[in-house]
């Protein structure tokens, strides 16, 4: 079997933003990247299925500049993943222009029976490019996973839907999965893992190349949370403390 | 005129609250709103549909469409797009939205905006503002060179005026095309709770470490009985097992944006208040004075949250009369 697994560089969760002057983006000066977290259950994932089955094989894929996303290809080979793909990209890609370098790339590697990605980025929170690939592979795909059985070519996978309630699909391979949180526990890459991955040699390809000028949309116009302003502290006892909450937020908040 | 889809999402025969801010927006910037329902279970939410803005709505009356089914409905949808002809495209940012609605889009080689905060007009370009980093940021997303322009909204962004009549007349009956079928939906597991989701929620009451135990969630289930609140947690105590990643607010949990937000024993580390910071009044108790929730918080209460949440609900029982 062959998987590929989509995986972004994302700024840590930890990442204060700040903006660009003009608002004219995210300044990333100075910024620590990390695999963005959803995608490192769809490594796991991708992992797990090859140590059920041997002859297996694992291809991680990115998109970005190619010097800096390049890390988490080594991150996911130091995982367990196989082998490293990188596409190219230094210009801002929409979800679409994404989705075709992707999809593009990984046809030119001959296509998959799985692909893995996580079920959003928590950088721009689009959740998007997993369905889009699917659609440009014509491969059906189920989003939102929180648990996966493979049998023979048959992929039983139960969906996160709202309220905490799960949907149990059956479908076939070849499919795209984006994972959710829930669906295993990633682990921690080993030295030797990490050592191997360093040296590999990663597949390299360019998104002008692969999908020139595809982008429907264009983001702008960057702003940062309104301040809220200063906190009221309610002081007294308990019972002074919850019966003036109360008060307030029925007349002055007016939310009651 | 332009026309403009909205996608009726309906749960027990009635539209939702997500979807009739769709269609009374599109109204309100003079499109001609053409509702779309699916499932055999539509036809009260489609009536809805009229009062609520829509000229017309497809009705895909099919007993095929009352789960989700991702192949089903973009058929479904694809068809309805196709039929009115509509290039403007708002949905619900629902789980079935936000899965169905990107593989359309790629469909029709189209860009979307998904899980948009604000939503303007401008000519025939639809401007949506979009969250990045659950909150930290938030971008314009411009459509114009886009085909079809789609927009994925998240529930309580727009404002809902009182429901005119209905037009039964204007709910037009449409089949579902034939689809070769990959994904079956074999089963839908229901969760613990019949509440509306986080994402949904015009109230939610929060907990964090500060509950010491699991068991302590009770007390928050008492509060948000009485407020018909939905019950939400940080990512500590979920990685603790205390509750389900369903309740997970935060950067890798859910972006929420309720009326009133009350955080308890949570202090409210920054992928929390990412997630949180979109709502409009934001309670905080805690016992720590220099808790970063604090900053974040309109109202702040130091102290004993044991004392103060049983405190506070009958507080909230007297005033609402239950």
């Amino acid at each position: 079997m062959k998987i590929f697994v989509g995986i972004k560089q994302v700024p840590d969760t930890e990442t204060k933003i700040k903006l660009l002057p003009n608002a004219a983006g995210v300044d990333l000066t100075g910024v620590k990247f990390v695999v963005n977290p959803y995608d490192e259950f769809a490594i796991e994932e991708a992992v797990k299925i090859k140590e059920k089955n041997p002859g297996t094989q694992v291809f991680a894929i990115t998109l970005g500049p190619k010097q800096r996303v390049s890390e988490v290809l080594r991150t996911a080979l130091a995982m367990g993943c196989d082998e490293g793909v990188v596409v190219n990209s230094n210009s801002e890609l929409d979800n679409l222009g994404v989705a075709k370098a992707l999809a593009a790339a990984i046809k030119t590697e001959g296509g998959c029976d799985l692909l893995l990605l996580g079920k959003l980025a928590i950088d721009d929170n689009g959740s998007s490019v997993g369905p889009m690939i699917a659609e440009l592979l014509g491969a059906p795909h189920i989003s939102v996973v929180s648990k996966l059985e493979l049998t023979g070519t048959t992929a039983k996978v139960e969906r996160d839907i709202e309220g905490g309630a799960k949907e149990i699909f059956e479908v076939p391979l070849p499919c795209v999965l984006t994972a959710n949180k829930g669906l295993n526990m990633p682990r921690y890459a080993s030295l030797p893992g990490i050592m191997k991955a360093k040296k590999k040699v990663l597949k390299e390809y360019e998104a002008e190349t692969l999908a020139a000028g595809v982008c429907k949309s264009k983001a702008t116009a960057f702003t940062l949370p309104d301040d809220k302003t200063a906190v009221k502290m309610i002081a007294g006892d308990a019972g002074a403390q919850a019966q003036e909450l109360a008060r307030m937020l029925r007349d002055e908040a007016k939310v009651l | 005129m332009s026309k403009l889809i909205v996608f009726c999402e309906h749960q027990n025969q009635n539209l939702k609250r997500s979807s009739i801010e769709l269609l009374q927006f599109g109204k309100s910037k003079n499109f001609e709103v053409v509702g779309v329902v699916l499932g055999a279970e539509g036809q009260k939410a489609a009536e809805q549909a009229t009062a609520n803005g829509a000229s017309e709505v497809l009705f895909f009356n099919d007993v095929k469409l009352n789960g989700y089914n991702p192949e089903l409905y973009l058929a479904a949808l694809e068809a309805g797009i196709k039929q009115s002809g509509a290039r403007h495209v708002l949905a619900p940012a629902s789980s079935a939205g936000k899965d169905v609605f990107p593989r359309l889009a790629a469909r029709l080689d189209s860009s979307i905006a998904s899980d948009c905060v604000a939503l303007t007009v401008e000519g025939d370009t639809l401007i949506a503002k979009k969250p990045l980093y659950a909150g930290k940021a938030f971008a314009q997303v411009n459509l114009k060179d886009s085909p079809v322009q789609i927009v994925l909204m998240r529930a309580n962004q727009l404002p809902v005026a009182t429901a005119g009549s209905a037009n039964p007349g204007a709910v037009k009956i449409v089949a579902l095309p034939a689809v070769d079928l990959k994904a079956i939906l074999k089963e839908v597991v229901k969760g613990a709770s019949e509440k509306l989701d986080l994402t949904e929620a015009n109230v939610i009451v929060s907990g964090g470490r500060g509950l010491k135990e699991a068991g302590n969630f009770k007390m928050l289930e008492d509060m948000a009985n009485v407020l018909g609140a939905t019950v939400g947690a940080s990512r500590a105590v979920v990685d603790s097992g205390w509750v389900s990643h369903s309740m997970q607010v935060g950067q890798t949990g859910k972006t929420v944006a309720p009326t009133l937000y009350i955080a308890v024993g949570i202090s409210g580390a920054i992928q929390h208040l990412a997630g949180m910071t979109g709502s409009k009044v934001i309670v905080a108790i805690n016992n720590d004075p220099n808790a970063p929730i604090f900053q974040k918080a309109t109202y702040g209460i130091v102290g004993d949250l044991f004392e103060i949440v049983p405190k506070l609900t009958e507080e909230f029982k007297k005033l609402l009369h239950k």
